[in-house]
């Protein structure tokens, strides 16, 4: 990616967006280390977690807003892929437990020697190596979107066909991850991890660390969504998005271009997925639970499909009124906002928060532009019969 | 403890005397018999066992229920034997006179294990001759279970007065089990017995034949092909289990999909809150029989016939308003449909939550709907029954609606060509609300079937949307046989796949299956053909 490509696929929003997750990335971790505990502009630890959370959220958000406001593939699946990046990360942290596991076996996580394994099954194998576990986040999710979207667009399954299919496959994972025989803890998932990379997962530095790496993942995953949809394969996704058919009859195919957009897409929710788990310390199957995955995508109609700054915005914005309902005496009523939101956002703002502003400042641009034309055309009377013409 | 010790002595006396008075009652094979039990040796009391249960006396059946129960005692000194009853009473043993009190010096009548058996033998043929049916059929049963020969007699005296069919049946088989591990049978009377015990063909069976030791090589030889025919057959049965389980499971989930195959598969609509609108139809038959709970209890066995016509209108209801107040915004967006339904899915389980609070509801099944039958070899209980039969009757109401009456007409042709219907003079839009509304009472109704087999709670919907979803696509969009054929193979395979993978494994099987199954046929099973797919 040349800086000239950057400079040219960054708009004005890009900007002030990188801008402040950057400053946020480098400020709210300054702030919790350095700053005494009874500063007012001190970030308590226990924000940082939540707001890494919210960051991860955002990068899953911006993965489904590539696809579905960039490509017309919604999917209902992407938690899915959220889920196996995190249980890849959950897998290595499992291992770095060691011998201080409640069995103190040094090979098997606790749960393993609960449920009689007598070895460690054979995909786990590799997993106490950090850039194997980290080869995985990215692997795992990005082999099963490869496959199932391989099958899927090729045999031109679209649109809402494809949402219920993505959303029986995370039904099945769902099914399949509750399971004690799978491998992978069952019902109580992976937890309980004691470091990453010989940091410990609770202290304040390891926090501040995971939190300024979500910040830059994010900024990572912006700038590649950003050069995909600016470039000339983003407009010919753009085209698949509005006339599938007529995008194929002009000799562009149109499998390959959703497959790989697809799997882009996969891998980076598997990236937020591995940065939310050492966060929140836990990964459990009910990350796989399908109103999960169709809960992000709200984030994104809220936010506003097809802006990719609104996707994350939506995801920090929803999340944060999730947080800040659940907790009070509001508590019983938050499914009734939650769904509230569903049906208001597609019926009133079908272009969410970031759309609506931007249709509203082109708006007024186009009447300020009119109005400075108009006031140069009557001084000037020159220009009026150009005008008519 | 002066009073205790003066009520003792008065039993003493009191029991000695009796024993004085009853002295000449003892004659007789069955009172010797009955003497004996005051032995307290295990062979004579095998030995009065045997002989009490043959006599045929209307005593014997007490004495050794009284024996198995520990309720026989037997006082060594007099050999006098008494049964005391569950009451306190007793009565003597040989006469059946009763007695006020039993000696201090009678213990009861001690068994082993052997001893326990031939009890149960003994209890076994002495009810084989009892006025009540039931009693004597389930005496005919654990005599072919224990098949002791010492029941030989009792079962051919039986047999001789039985005139129920099934009783008759049943005794024939115990006789036929008990002839088979009878040593001296002979040949042929052994044969008659595998050939009595073919005819009855089951598991039972199986292990009498597999466990009957050494025979004569006809026997054996008869007794194996017998072993093989039964496996067959039972084989088969397990497959008629499996067909019949697939077929009820089928019928749920056609009847869950069936008003999604109005909204999804003719309208287009894509409703999340399809789900939910089980559920208010499951919740209205617990607030109908709440009603009649506490207001006319005597209703109670026709709450689901009054639950039905009201969950459709209170579900169809509901969907018109959806329909007018959301969806109609929505038309030609289906992701945005979805989004938005799956929103409104939220809001409506949260108010029922909120209304009926978090926990299961409960709601009982009516007495016509309770129970269950036999048929061959599987157990077929009434509720999956009618809800067969019933899923296949709104199915055929469904479908002569859509084919006779004009409101079915008119749905066809908005959905065939709306522009062109309007044109004709249909008033789309109101065509539009009663299609919905349809397919939401349909869920209704499909919500008081499902009460009666699952929990009703306000989670209800939510497992059913994914299978409806499922069925529906699987059978292809818009058309209605589709989701039939589509629902019954689902049941189907499911129930077929569950015995060999687990229910978890298997259900993931399918949905693996399915996803596999959309690669091939994008439009499902039965696909509209013609420009109307690519609109």
């Amino acid at each position: 990616m040349t800086p000239h490509m950057l400079t040219r696929s960054l708009d004005r929003g890009a900007t002030v967006f990188l801008a402040v997750v950057a400053a946020c990335g480098i400020l709210i971790p300054l702030s919790n280390l350095l700053l005494p505990a009874d500063s007012f502009l001190q970030v308590p630890t226990y924000l940082v977690a939540l707001w890494g959370k919210y960051v991860c959220y955002a990068i899953l958000a911006l993965s489904i807003d590539l696809i579905w406001g960039y490509c017309g593939i919604l999917s209902l699946g992407h938690g899915a892929f959220f889920a196996l990046g995190g249980y890849a990360m959950g897998m290595y942290l499992m291992r770095q437990i060691g011998t201080r596991g409640v069995y103190g076996n040094p090979i098997l996580p606790d749960f393993m020697v609960f449920l009689n394994y007598s070895k460690l099954p054979w995909y786990w194998y590799g997993f106490d190596m950090f850039w194997f576990a980290a080869l995985m986040v990215l692997v795992v999710p990005g082999l099963l979107a490869f496959c199932f979207g391989w099958l899927a667009f090729r045999s031109r399954v679209t649109g809402v066909y494809l949402s219920i299919i993505t959303q029986a496959m995370t039904y099945a994972l769902l099914l399949a991850f509750f399971r004690n025989d799978f491998g992978f803890g069952g019902n109580n998932g992976l937890t309980d991890f004691k470091d990453i990379l010989g940091f410990n997962v609770q202290a304040e530095g390891t926090r501040a660390a995971l939190f300024a790496l979500s910040c830059l993942a994010l900024i990572g995953g912006f700038l590649i969504c950003r050069s995909i949809v600016s470039s000339k394969l983003g407009k010919v996704l753009i085209a698949v998005r509005d006339a599938e058919s007529r995008t194929r009859f002009l000799g562009y195919r149109v499998e390959s271009y959703k497959l790989f957009v697809f799997t882009v897409s996969a891998c980076m929710a598997g990236v937020a997925g591995a940065l939310y788990v050492p966060q929140v310390g836990i990964i459990n199957p009910s990350e796989f639970a399908p109103g999960n995955s169709i809960e992000a995508v709200i984030w994104v109609a809220v936010g506003g499909r097809g802006t990719l700054v609104g996707a994350a915005l939506g995801a920090v914005v929803v999340n944060y009124a999730k947080t800040f309902f659940t907790s009070g005496v509001l508590a019983p009523y938050w499914l009734f906002m939650l769904g509230a939101l569903f049906i208001l956002v597609t019926l009133l703002l079908p272009k969410g928060i970031v759309g609506t502003f931007n249709a509203w400042w082109d708006q007024s641009k186009e009447k300020r532009n009119a109005a400075t034309m108009a006031s140069a055309a009557a001084e000037d009377g020159v220009a009026e019969p150009k005008m008519a013409e | 403890m002066p009073a205790h010790l003066s009520a003792r002595l008065c039993s003493l006396v009191l029991s000695l005397f009796l024993i004085a008075f009853a002295l000449p009652a003892f004659a007789g094979p069955f009172e010797d018999a009955v003497a004996k039990f005051a032995n307290d040796d295990f062979s004579d009391t095998e030995e009065a066992i045997g002989v009490v249960a043959g006599s045929g006396n209307k005593l014997a059946f007490p004495i050794i229920s009284a024996l198995q129960d520990g309720r026989l005692m037997a006082d060594p000194d007099s050999k006098k034997v008494y049964v005391t009853g569950a009451d306190g009473k007793s009565i003597d043993a040989a006469t059946g006179e009763a007695v006020a009190s039993v000696p201090d010096s009678a213990s009861a009548v001690r068994l082993n294990n052997r001893l326990r058996r031939s009890v149960d033998a003994a209890l076994g043929s002495l009810t084989l001759q009892s006025p009540d049916v039931e009693t004597r059929l389930q005496a005919a049963q654990s005599v072919f279970k224990s098949h002791e020969e010492t029941a030989l007699e009792a079962v051919d005296a039986a047999l001789a007065k039985e005139t129920n069919r099934s009783v008759k049946t049943a005794l024939g088989e115990a006789r036929a089990a008990i002839l088979l591990f009878k040593s001296d049978a002979t040949e042929v009377e052994k044969l008659e017995a595998v050939a009595t015990l073919k005819a009855r063909g089951d598991q039972e069976v199986l292990a009498l034949l597999t466990g009957m030791g050494d025979q004569p090589a006809s026997v054996t030889k008869a007794a194996a092909s017998a072993i093989g025919s039964i496996q067959n057959s039972l084989a088969v049965w397990s497959m008629v289990q499996n067909a019949w389980y697939g077929l009820s499971l089928g019928s749920v989930l056609l009847l869950a999909a069936i008003g999604l195959a109005i909204t999804f598969g003719v309208m287009g609509v894509i409703n999340m809150a399809h789900g939910e609108m089980v559920m208010i139809g499951a919740y209205t038959t617990f607030v109908v029989q709440e009603v009649i709970r506490t207001r006319y209890p005597g209703l109670f066995d026709y709450s689901l016939l009054i639950a039905v016509p009201l969950a459709f209108v209170v579900a169809g209801a509901i969907g018109v308003l959806i329909e007018r107040s959301i969806i109609r915004f929505l038309y030609g967006r289906p992701l945005e449909t979805l989004l938005a339904t799956w929103g409104l899915s939220l809001v409506l389980q949260q108010a029922v939550r909120t209304m009926f609070g978090p926990t299961n509801r409960e709601v009982g099944n009516p007495s016509w709907m309770s129970g269950a039958f036999e048929l061959g070899q599987i157990t077929i209980t009434y509720n999956r029954l009618w809800i067969l039969c019933f899923t296949l009757a709104v199915f055929a109401i469904l479908l002569a609606m859509l084919r006779y009456t004009v409101l079915g007409l008119e749905m066809r042709a908005v959905t065939q060509n709306r522009r062109m219907a309007a044109s004709m003079g249909i008033a789309t839009s109101r065509v539009d609300a009663l299609t919905f509304g349809l397919g939401s009472g349909i869920a209704g109704i499909a919500g008081v079937a499902l009460s009666q087999i699952d929990n009703v709670s306000p989670n209800l919907g939510q497992s059913y949307i994914i299978d409806s979803f499922m069925v529906v696509v699987f059978g292809g969009v818009g058309n209605l046989w589709g989701t039939l054929v589509g629902a019954f193979t689902l049941g189907i395979a499911n129930k077929f796949l569950e015995p060999v993978a687990g229910a978890v494994l298997g259900k993931i099987a399918i949905l693996v299956l399915i996803i596999l199954f959309i690669q091939k046929r994008p439009r499902g099973l039965f696909a509209l053909k013609g420009r109307a797919v690519e609109a």
